[in-house]
Order: structure tokens, then C-alpha cells, then sequence
């Protein structure tokens, strides 16, 4: 693109704008330049344009949107980070998180964000977290490209004793080899828990979280299937009802198909 | 302009449209290249006027607008709307002598429209082939819809040719279609030659009481040389533009669309004549896109969602980790 625009200026401006957008979007990971990790390209984790915290490893990587890479690492300022009292319960979900996400995704990396309550010192207040699971395959070579996301809102209400959990799942593949087919599919779910120790609470969320995460990996399955057999055989058949290719040459052989094909269709 | 024209073609289709603007946004002069390799389907809105709103419809309902300044008749002069979020449906409008000074623009694959013929009561659909001004030309009556005094028509053995090819071609949609929408247009071309258009469009639901929608738009262009010694070249290029999506409470939105395009030359004896040849090609192409559609859409993109996250029982035959 830049080659063919031959000016750096304009395709700077307009590249500014679009990969942010794009990074977000596609919860885009970077390898951390220390090798500690990968850090999510997410409005969660966004401190301001090109600063991004990753929660896990409680540092900001300055972030080259177009080049998709990091360029600067640093610890994260007190005030960035939650209260002792939340990172227990945000380190705690990472931990039970990742071993899931470890398992149901080869390519899948995630995090959880503190959304709100992050000075919350003890019991008694509310507070909720983010958890962001991304797993991409790019295969230009091939032609193809997937990405799996998904985003669970956790928040935790003291009163009601009780935790509230909001995801969305998107799947996306994208293939274009001879043409240009995308699957597009998202899907929300709601569940709920009862608020429990940090521990038995990670174990509870991550259980819902991987619960749903499966049974909708069956019902895309199934949505496959469904379309296969019902929808798309029915746009179009592989052969006429004569089982044999169209008649071209015989004009007369027409009419009398037509005609047949409609005594057919008033029989049905 | 090759990296541009690469780089729309491989836009999956829900993004293609925020990459089109951006790219037109920046190349004015080559929009109706870049334009010319985007599978999206357009819908043409007749208008006169010179200023006109332009719109791409997404397959999956994305879009973008873009404000067509100036439809002068050597280029395109487009402004826009930056919208990184395409929200809102848009549709292309072109001015008549825009559309015939610049031939490739109505080659685009577009969502097929259709009208009602009063006089047959038999549907057409409408495109680029059978437009003037603001009216579209049935290939049954062969009367312009509104109507128009001096609307382009075929040349008399091209218009004779273009009513075998329409009443053979409906059989033929008839019993692979079993329903559906079929139109052929037929206009000469350089050199004794004519150029052929079939269009089908069939619209279906699934049966099993899910919220599913279908729709398969077939466009088949062909050129056909002049006769020598006894025998034509054909030419055919073919896009069929498939979705399919179900919707519903339970598994959200699963949304498969998007186009596929071949092509096929062939040289023939014209013995049998045109319409038999052009016939059997697109049956045969149709034959192959079908399953090309079958592997790719079904069997591709569903590999990709296995790769992303393996199946249970591939799972299970992991060894364990320590």
C-alpha cells in the first residue's frame, strides 16, 4: 500500500486511524519484548493510544499499531494496577483462566482486566473484571484466516452476594482463494454465580466461561450441518429429477420437461 | 495499483468495504479499478442527477458511503464519509453516460434486483445489461419499466437469440432452481461477436423451523468471437454470490457469505448453434461452482473453527501434559 501510494504522509494518516481500530477489533496479541508473555491489543487494557497494561506481568508496552509490534516495556505505576485485595481475585481468575484457555485453544492466549472497583481495599464494595480470550490463525500462504474472541464481563455485587457474568463470543474464518467467503457468527451469553472466595470464584467463572464456550462450539456444529443439509441443497440441486444433465439440444424435449415439471409440482 | 487491486480482492467480505473507502479515499482517479475487484454486491439506484449518493452493500450488512462529486464521463470524482464501523446501507448511483463510457463498472457482481414485467407477468432482473437512464428492459416484453421512448434494444438477431436463450434458460433454472429468477440479456460486441448474460436468482428458507435464509445469485458473462470456419470462442466468467444465515436466540448469528468466481474458454463448432454451447458451459461451471461452494464454504471455513479449537476428541487423544 505504501509502495503504491507513493506518498508517506497520506498513508500515514490514514493507516493511524484504521490499525488501532483494527488491533482492537481483532483483540490483536503481541509477544512482550522481554519474552515474559503476550500482551492483548484491547480497550480494556488501553491506557491511551499506543499504551497498553497487561495485568499479568503488571507492565505497559508501548505499541506500534502498523507494525504490530512492541517497542518500549516498563512496570506498571501503582495507580495503574488494582488494590492488593482485587488483584487476589483478578490473579486468582487468570490463573484457573489460563490453564482453560491452555487447553481449549492451541493458539489462544487471554487476560483479565479490573473494570471498576480497582481501589476497593476489602469486603464490602462492588467490583468487576473483564476477561478477553483471543485465538487467531493467519495463513495468508494458504488463503486463510480465523479468529476466535471472546469477552466475559464478571461483576461482582456485594450485596446481592452474587456474581454476574455477561460474554460474547465471536468466530470469525476467512477464506479467499478464488473467490472471497467469510464466516461471520457471534453469539451472547448470561450466566451467574454466587460470590464466593477468590479461589472457589475462579473455579466457578471459569467453569461457566468454558461451559458455554463448548456448548456454542457444538451449535456452530450443528448450524453447519443444519445449513448443509437444508438450505443450501435447497438453492440448488447437483442434478434435474432426471438424473441426467439438461437436455440443450432437444427444443421440443423442453416444453414437454416444462410441462412435466409443473404436473409434478401441482402433484406435490 | 496491482498491490491495491490484490489487496481488495482478498478483503474478507464484511471489511471490504471499510478498505474500499479508505483506498478510494486516497486514489480518486483509480476508483473504478479498485471498485472493479471488489465482490460486493452493489445496488445500482437509478438517478440523473449529477450528484449522487454512492453506497456498497456488504454481504454480511456492512457498509460505506461514498458521495460521487462529479459523474463526469472519463472518471469518477469520489469524495467520502470516513466510517470505520460501516453501519448504515449505501447504494452505488451512476449517471447513464458514466455507466456507458466506463463498460467495467456494470461487469461488478451486484445483489440481483428484481421488477415485475406487467405484460408477462413474469419477473427480470435487473443490472447494468438492461438499464437506460432510469428504466430496465424485460427480456420477455422487451419494453422498458418506466417506460422509454428511445431505450436501447437489441440489434433484431441478437434480440431473437436473447428470447430461445430466456425460455430455454428458465427450463433449465426450473429443474436444478425448482423455482427462482432467471434473465438473459444479449447485445453485440466488436467484431461480429456478442456478449451473453445469465442471471439467476433464487432465494430459499431452510425447512427445519430455524430462522434460515439463503440466497444464491448466479452472474454468467460471455463473450463469444465471431464464426470461423465453422466454430466460436466462448468465453465465460462466472460468480455466484451465496449466503446463508441463520438467527436465532440460542446460537446467535452464524452468518456464511460471499462469492466465488471461475472461468471457462472454450472454442466450439456452432453446428448445434450459440445457445447449446453457452448452455452446456454454464451447466458445467455451475456444476463445479456448486461444489466448490460445498468444499470451501462448509469445508474450509469450518476447518479453520476446528483449528482454532480443536473438537473434544482430538483433545482427548493428546497426551496428557506433565
Amino acid at each position: 500500500m505504501r509502495a503504491l501510494l507513493g506518498d508517506d504522509a497520506v498513508y500515514e494518516a490514514a493507516a493511524g486511524e484504521a490499525f488501532p481500530e483494527y488491533n482492537k477489533t481483532h483483540l490483536v496479541s503481541l509477544e512482550l519484548p522481554d519474552r515474559s508473555g503476550d500482551i492483548i491489543i484491547t480497550t480494556y487494557g488501553e491506557l491511551d493510544k499506543n499504551n497498553y497494561l497487561d495485568p499479568r506481568t503488571a507492565q505497559v508496552a508501548t505499541v506500534d499499531h502498523i507494525k504490530q509490534t512492541c517497542t518500549k516495556l516498563r512496570p506498571a505505576m501503582d495507580e495503574e494496577l488494582p488494590s492488593a485485595y482485587i488483584e487476589d481475585f483478578r490473579n486468582s481468575l487468570d490463573i484457573e483462566l489460563s490453564k482453560y484457555v491452555g487447553e481449549a485453544y492451541p493458539k489462544g492466549v487471554c487476560a483479565v482486566y479490573c473494570t471498576s472497583g480497582k481501589d476497593v481495599e476489602g469486603p464490602g464494595a462492588d467490583f468487576g473484571f473483564a476477561v478477553v480470550i483471543s485465538a487467531a490463525k493467519r495463513s495468508p500462504q494458504n488463503f486463510c484466516n480465523g479468529s476466535w474472541r471472546s469477552v466475559w464481563t464478571v461483576d461482582f455485587s456485594y450485596e446481592l452476594q452474587y456474581v454476574d457474568i455477561k460474554g460474547k463470543i465471536q468466530v470469525g474464518a476467512h477464506y479467499f482463494e478464488e473467490g472471497n467467503v467469510q464466516l461471520d457468527t457471534n453469539v451472547d451469553r448470561k450466566d451467574s454465580t454466587i460470590w464466593q472466595s477468590a479461589e472457589d470464584s475462579a473455579v466457578s467463572v471459569t467453569n461457566i466461561i468454558r461451559h458455554h464456550e463448548s456448548e456454542y462450539f457444538s451449535s456452530l456444529e450443528e448450524s453447519y450441518l443444519n445449513l448443509s443439509d437444508a438450505t443450501f441443497k435447497d438453492l440448488r440441486r447437483k442434478l434435474p429429477v432426471t438424473r441426467t444433465l439438461f437436455p440443450w439440444h432437444n427444443t421440443l424435449a423442453f416444453s414437454l420437461t416444462r410441462d412435466l415439471a409443473k404436473e409434478l409440482a401441482l402433484g406435490k | 495499483m496491482d498491490a491495491a487491486m490484490d489487496l481488495m480482492r482478498r478483503m474478507p467480505p464484511g471489511s471490504a468495504e471499510t478498505a474500499l473507502n479508505a483506498l478510494l479515499s486516497l486514489l480518486p482517479d483509480n476508483s473504478l479499478d479498485l471498485l472493479s475487484q471488489v465482490d460486493l454486491p452493489l445496488q445500482v439506484c437509478s438517478s440523473s442527477s449529477v450528484q449522487t449518493q454512492a453506497v456498497l452493500l456488504g454481504p454480511s450488512g456492512g457498509s460505506v458511503p461514498i458521495r460521487i462529486i462529479d459523474a463526469a464521463p472519463t472518471h469518477l470524482d469520489c469524495s467520502f464519509d470516513w466510517v470505520l464501523r460501516p453501519v448504515t446501507f449505501l447504494v452505488v448511483s451512476c449517471c447513464v453516460a458514466f455507466i456507458k463510457k466506463c463498460p467495467f463498472l456494470a461487469l461488478f457482481p451486484f445483489a440481483l434486483r428484481v421488477c415485475m414485467d406487467k405484460e408477462s407477468m413474469k419477473e427480470y432482473i435487473l443490472c447494468e445489461y438492461n438499464r437506460d437512464a432510469d428504466s430496465y428492459r424485460s427480456p420477455w416484453s422487451n419494453k422498458y419499466e418506466p417506460p422509454l421512448e428511445d431505450g436501447t434494444v437489441p440489434l433484431e438477431a441478437m434480440r431473437n437469440l436473447e428470447i430461445e436463450a430466456n425460455e430455454v434458460f428458465s427450463i433449465y433454472r426450473d429443474q436444478y432452481y425448482e423455482g427462482g429468477i432467471s434473465s438473459v440479456y444479449i447485445w453485440e460486441d466488436e467484431d461480429n461477436g456478442f456478449i451473453a448474460c445469465f442471471f439467476i436468482k433464487k432465494d430459499g428458507q431452510g425447512k427445519r423451523g430455524y430462522m434460515q435464509i439463503g440466497s444464491w445469485d448466479a452472474i454468467h458473462v460471455i463473450q463469444v468471437g465471431p464464426e470461423e470456419e465453422g466454430a466460436a470462442h466462448y468465453c465465460l466468467n462466472s460468480t455466484v454470490m451465496l449466503s446463508l444465515t441463520t438467527d436465532n436466540k440460542q446460537s446467535g448469528t452464524f452468518n456464511l457469505s460471499g462469492s466465488i468466481r471461475r472461468q471457462m474458454s472454450m472454442t466450439l463448432a456452432v453446428a448445434d448453434g450459440h445457445l447449446v454451447n453457452m448452455g452446456k458451459m454454464i451447466e458445467e461451471m455451475e456444476g463445479k461452482l456448486r461444489n466448490s461452494l460445498d468444499q470451501v464454504y462448509f469445508g474450509k471455513t469450518r476447518e479453520m473453527v476446528c483449528t482454532l479449537r480443536p473438537p473434544p476428541e482430538v483433545l482427548n487423544m493428546r497426551l496428557p501434559d506433565s
